[in-house]
């Protein structure tokens, strides 16, 4: 993989932790507030279904996690293991699509 | 302190072992002191490394009691106040014999990483002007003291993971060229320091700040490098 992809990869992986990290609190602090009168799928789904925002915004994580999951995994299974090269580029591309995808399909569930 | 120090030297190669000796405990005695003992007294056969024995040429660096060190400036009172010693080779490079580590792929890194002055094509015809409090020159006066002595490296996770990452020292010589006006090797050497086997595959562990022994701070180092290439990246330069 070219120097310059690695390093645009490296950006990905920091603005999708900057992503991430006010994500997990916007998600902390709504599962506080969610299960104040105890935790139901019909309350759940009334805050959800047909509001946009959310919708937006947990496609938004669902993609900052696959982004930043897949590189992590990658350069983690790189270090840790003998695992290198395009085959382990490729395990970690279909690994962030699976992990995008199904986060959207979660997503548009709720919605 | 005992009168004699329990001493595991390092002898063979990568899959040598230790060799105990018992050495004379000294007032003001320094590793490399005990390693030149060993080798007059003990045992002629003994290799290690060294030359200027004042801290001044990097060379004889080991791993001492599990961390690296300059062995001339290491007092064994402060490392082994118990008398015991363990000395091994530097970590992180193939072992040629003993104590001797093989710092051909650590000079080789220094090449990829540019850590070289790159002049302009045509001589220039005058002096280069660089005030000494400017910015620039203020970033490279961070780094410019290392004597490649290979603590910094040694002492690395990431390179120990990762072998074919650059290392501390390589990429804190490439800042201080990057901070050097009269470069002309700029682009080259950011794109060398780049990706997965330059500065971004740095966790910011400071290993190599930690252990230093002219207290550099390659981390520093490296975390301007990649600022410095993130911006290139975004302005489309890189």
């Amino acid at each position: 993989m070219t120097a310059r992809l690695e390093l645009w990869l490296w950006i990905a992986a920091r603005l999708t932790a900057f992503v991430l990290a006010f994500g997990v609190l916007i998600h902390l602090i709504t599962v506080i507030y969610a299960v104040r009168g105890g935790l139901s799928a019909t309350e759940i789904l009334a805050r959800t279904q047909g509001n946009v925002a959310w919708l937006i915004f947990y496609v938004l994580f669902a993609w900052s996690v696959a982004i930043h999951a897949g590189i992590g995994t990658r350069t983690i299974v790189g270090e840790w293991t003998a695992w290198r090269g395009r085959s382990l580029d490729m395990a970690c591309l279909v690994f962030a699509l699976y992990l995008g995808v199904a986060g959207t399909q979660a997503a548009l569930g709720l919605f | 302190m005992s009168q004699t120090l329990e001493v595991q030297v390092w002898r063979g190669r990568e899959d040598g072992g230790y060799q105990t000796f018992e050495v004379p405990a000294r007032d003001n005695q320094t590793i490399l002191d005990v390693v030149t003992h060993i080798q007059r007294e003990l045992d002629p056969t003994l290799s290690y490394r060294f030359a200027c024995r004042v801290g001044m040429c990097g060379s004889c660096a080991m791993t001492v009691n599990g961390k690296a060190r300059w062995t001339c400036r290491t007092h064994v009172k402060k490392v082994a106040p118990d008398g015991k010693l363990q000395l091994q080779p530097l970590s992180n490079m193939p072992v040629i014999k003993d104590l001797v580590a093989d710092m051909a792929e650590f000079f080789n890194k220094w090449t990829r990483a540019k850590g070289y002055f790159v002049p302009a094509e045509k001589p220039s015809t005058d002096f280069a002007m660089i005030a000494p409090d400017s910015p620039k020159r203020q970033e490279a006066e961070v780094g410019i003291e290392c004597i490649n002595c290979g603590i910094c490296y040694a002492s690395c996770d990431v390179v120990a993971w990762k072998p074919a990452y650059l290392g501390p020292a390589q990429l804190n010589r490439a800042w201080t060229l990057v901070n050097d006006e009269r470069d002309h090797g700029q682009r080259d050497r950011a794109r060398a320091v780049s990706g997965d086997a330059g500065c971004h595959s740095c966790h910011s562990l400071q290993a190599c700040t930690e252990r230093c022994p002219k207290h550099l701070d390659p981390a520093y180092s490296i975390a301007g490098l990649k600022r410095l290439t993130m911006k290139a990246a975004l302005r489309g330069e890189l």
